[in-house]
């Protein structure tokens, strides 16, 4: 057995299915992974938990899994949100030096991150991190850590991410039903980021976008820190939904559809395809048409892309972009994806390999566990921070000790 | 009045009837001074109406006299055809002519048709501004309303009808009847004093009628308008979020899907571009492919503050009407009647992968979303948005499959649930 502190677990409550990834501090940042543990989910939608009983015996089952494969006892888990409510925006707050020798501290920083939080949300919302991008220094930006610096005025510029916190508490609870502890809530965009951008690409400035089942998420950084993050409440089970409904097939054989002859491109030896789809577990035989199944399947993959494409327009985030974009989640494996996406993006795309952990079995480079890797990443991150001012995520405050009484 | 002198002051001549009991209220609640250039006149068949200064045109039923027409629009019709020369005579001299109706009644829904044909035949532009009735008037009314907004539609320049039910979910479930009557009265004299600054202020960027009757024509009935105004430097941010939030437009969803778009604004001497620019650069985002008209006008008295009315009009590229032929209207009201009551499911096509085209005119498909709104207009408003534009398939059934009961995705006024290809308007053949 593992030392029980050494273990980092993280859990994704996803649309299509519960992940828990079970990592292993060792010398490096990236943990080990030493194992994972996945079921179907029943009770989410769109990123929501519609049904918290039938959640919770998911959870159970992926726990279970994890725990049989790393051979460990889980105790608590980093707890990776999203879901439609959930938002992102830049703030800047500001500090006055008031030290006789105008010599910033420690405590100037922490008051100055302080202010920047202090934003008026929507009601009934909740910051969930409040990430430190650029310090000002009397106006002269660029300042990456400026304690011991002199100045008279300090700001700096955070990213905020807040969510509606009832929904995001229906989360935590289950999983405090079945004896887990929850260490922290992490929105998945972030870290999804995490597990597959490289500094390098975090420097040069690049767009993840996770294609979820229920959600699809999204950050973007820049100069080594988060710069935009955002969710549409649309995925892989809009995509389901619309063949369903356009080539009227049940939901469970549209998704095999879409599995088996998918394709976000249309293309011209598409014309007049027909799929035969045999009779069975009670249904007729029929055909259907493949040019219908690519047409609606593109267009709907295609209008992620423009939803996400005004979204960074308007806050010209595009000019940033010069490692381009990484797509992960299950989304990603749609044949044709990084064509369509540099199509509307007009950026390189690839589909993301993950970074974040050492150690890797090939097994688990899959872009369905970004997410639950980047959150054992996130985790093991934030249980080595000793001093947290000089880590990435330094910044990102615990604020959750009123949500979590322990 | 001197015609010359309105004449040389850059003014049309107007002329506002209401008709019936309903017209005649909306047409006395027009707020003055602002319509005192325009001459006013009542049509009525109940003499229990009590008049204004305005002059009134008394049309006598059969006795016992001068307690209106019970209803019957056929006998509104017949007295009008009666007294068709002094029907003419009101109208004479006027460019345009304003009707103001009630329809679903005797008076509003008979005589109306007839008076646009007067008000036509003596040379005026005539634009009808009509009400529809609540659908808990009952089935006659709501028959009888159809039938008339037809006839007006073939006999009108263009036709802004409100239906009544649409003001029920702007209130809350607490109003008066009184409350909710005057709400959709002071909606449509919203809508007339909107055509009415069309038409009367300079403009400085001209829009004539002839753009109104242009975005109005095509749309069969199935327009809708607002009126927004607001104040204060911040004033461009907060007409555009009433105007994405308006019920009447569907919290902006109707942009989605619009054939034409009218907006016509009135601000002060400080409007700047920049507000203008930006209005008009955030509506446009919303209506792409749209044919998209603006108008501004500058009065001293709106010194600070900004009104705009849109018109939008819904239209259906599969069903437009050659031009000339009027839209298939039936005979008689039994058999709408029995088409309406007919069950829904009976007339789906075979295949929603080709959309036919749709067998209901226009009128009819706007009677089945009023009892379809009437339904669930307060449970489950904005999912009724979407459907309510679906219009290239019949009975706007567009089942949300998998996401049917859970909140729905709205994003920029769509309903991102529903597959984009339907919301896009793509055939899939």
């Amino acid at each position: 057995m593992f030392d029980s502190s050494s273990i980092i677990v993280g859990l994704e409550i996803g649309t299509s299915k519960v992940c828990a990834v079970v990592g292993e501090l060792n010398e490096g940042a990236a943990p080990n992974i030493i194992g994972v543990g996945q079921a179907g989910s029943r009770g989410v939608r769109k990123g929501e938990i519609i049904d918290p009983r039938v959640v919770e015996e998911d959870v159970r089952h992926a726990i279970v899994e994890a725990e049989q494969m790393a051979d460990v006892e889980i105790r608590s888990v980093y707890l990776g949100v999203s879901g439609g409510h959930i938002r992102g925006f830049n703030n800047r707050g500001m500090h006055p030096v008031v030290s006789a020798d105008r010599e910033i501290t420690q405590e100037d920083v922490a008051d100055v991150v302080k202010n920047a939080k202090a934003i008026n949300l929507p009601q009934e919302h909740t910051v969930l991190h409040a990430i430190r991008q650029d310090f000002f220094v009397d106006g002269h930006k660029g300042v990456k850590s400026p304690v011991g610096m002199l100045g008279a005025r300090l700001e700096v510029d955070v990213h905020v991410v807040h969510g509606h916190l009832n929904r995001l508490q229906n989360a935590i609870r289950v999983v405090r039903g079945i004896q887990l502890e929850v260490e922290e809530v992490v929105f998945n965009g972030l870290a999804t980021s995490l597990a597959v951008l490289t500094p390098t690409q975090k420097t040069l400035g690049a767009l993840v976008i996770d294609l979820g089942a229920g959600t699809t998420n999204y950050a973007v950084y820049y100069q080594g820190v988060i710069r935009h993050t955002g969710v549409l409440a649309v995925g892989g089970d809009h995509v389901t939904n619309d063949l369903a409904y356009g080539l009227k097939v049940p939901q469970g054989r549209a998704e095999q559809l879409k599995i088996d002859h998918g394709h976000a491109v249309m293309t011209a030896a598409d014309e007049d395809q027909k799929i035969e789809l045999k009779s069975g577990h009670g249904l007729p035989a029929s055909h259907v048409n493949l040019s219908h199944l690519r047409r609606i399947m593109s267009l709907r993959l295609e209008e992620i892309f423009e939803l996400i494409a005004q979204d960074l327009m308007q806050l010209d985030l595009f000019e940033c972009l010069r490692a381009g974009v990484v797509l992960t989640g299950g989304g990603a494996r749609i044949r044709g994806i990084t064509q369509l996406a540099e199509q509307v993006l007009g950026l390189p795309v690839v589909v993301g390999n993950i970074t974040g952990a050492s150690s890797l079995k090939s097994s688990i480079d899959q872009p369905e566990f970004a997410t639950g890797i980047g959150l054992a990443y996130f985790g093991s991150l934030k249980s080595r921070r000793e001093a947290p001012r000089f880590s990435l995520l330094g910044g990102i405050k615990q604020v959750w000790g009123k949500l979590l009484p322990r | 009045m001197d015609a010359q002198t309105e004449r040389d002051a850059g003014q049309v001549r107007v002329t506002i009837i209401g008709v019936g009991t309903a017209g005649a209220t909306l047409a006395k609640a027009l707020p003055q001074p602002e319509f005192a250039p325009a001459r006013l006149a009542l049509v009525n068949t109940d003499a229990s109406v009590p008049g204004g200064p305005q002059p009134q045109l008394l049309l006598q039923t059969p006795p016992p006299h001068g307690l209106g027409t019970g209803g019957d629009p056929e006998l509104g019709n017949q007295l009008a055809e009666e007294r068709y020369d002094d029907l003419k005579a009101i109208c004479a001299n006027a460019e345009v002519v304003f009707l103001l109706a009630g329809l679903g009644g005797g008076a509003g829904s008979g005589i109306t048709p007839v008076l646009a044909r007067a008000a036509k035949a003596s040379g005026a532009l005539v634009l009808a501004f009509v009400t529809l009735p609540f659908v808990c008037e009952g089935n006659r009314r709501q028959v009888q309303a159809q039938q008339a907004l037809a006839d007006l539609n073939r006999e009108c320049d263009a036709v802004v009808c409100l239906a009544n039910q649409r003001v029920l979910p702007l209130l809350d479930e607490r109003a008066t009847v009184l409350e909710i009557f005057q709400t959709g009265g002071r909606l449509l004299i919203e809508a007339v004093q909107g055509a009415w600054r069309l038409l009367q202020r300079p403009g400085l960027v001209r829009l004539h009628f002839r753009d109104l009757r242009a975005v109005l024509r095509e749309s069969h009935g199935e327009s809708c308008f607002a009126t927004v105004e607001a104040s204060g430097p911040e004033r461009a941010q907060q007409i555009i979020a009433k105007i994405l939030t308006h019920p009447l437009l569907a919290e902006g969803q109707v942009f989605a899907e619009a054939g034409s778009v009218l907006v016509s604004m009135l601000g002060g001497p400080d409007l700047t571009m920049r507000e203008v620019d930006e209005l008009m650069r955030q509506l446009s985002e919303r209506c792409v492919g749209v044919r998209l008209l603006m108008g501004a006008a500058i009065d001293a008295a709106w010194q600070d503050r900004l009104s705009v009315t849109v018109f939008v009009a819904r239209t259906a590229k599969t069903d437009r009407q050659p031009a000339g032929t009027p839209g298939k209207v039936l005979d008689a009201p039994t058999q709408l009647t029995a088409e309406l009551l007919q069950d829904t499911t009976n007339s789906r096509p075979e295949s929603r992968l080709v959309p036919p085209p749709p067998v209901l005119t226009p009128e009819q498909r706007s009677a089945i979303i009023t009892r379809h709104v009437g339904k669930s207009a307060r449970v489950r408003r904005r999912a009724d948005g979407p459907r309510m534009r679906q219009t290239t398939l019949p009975l706007d059934i567009v089942n949300k499959g998998r996401f049917d009961k859970s909140e729905p995705t709205i994003h920029k006024g769509e309903d991102l649930d529903l597959p984009t290809y339907v919301r896009r308007g793509i055939a899939l053949n």
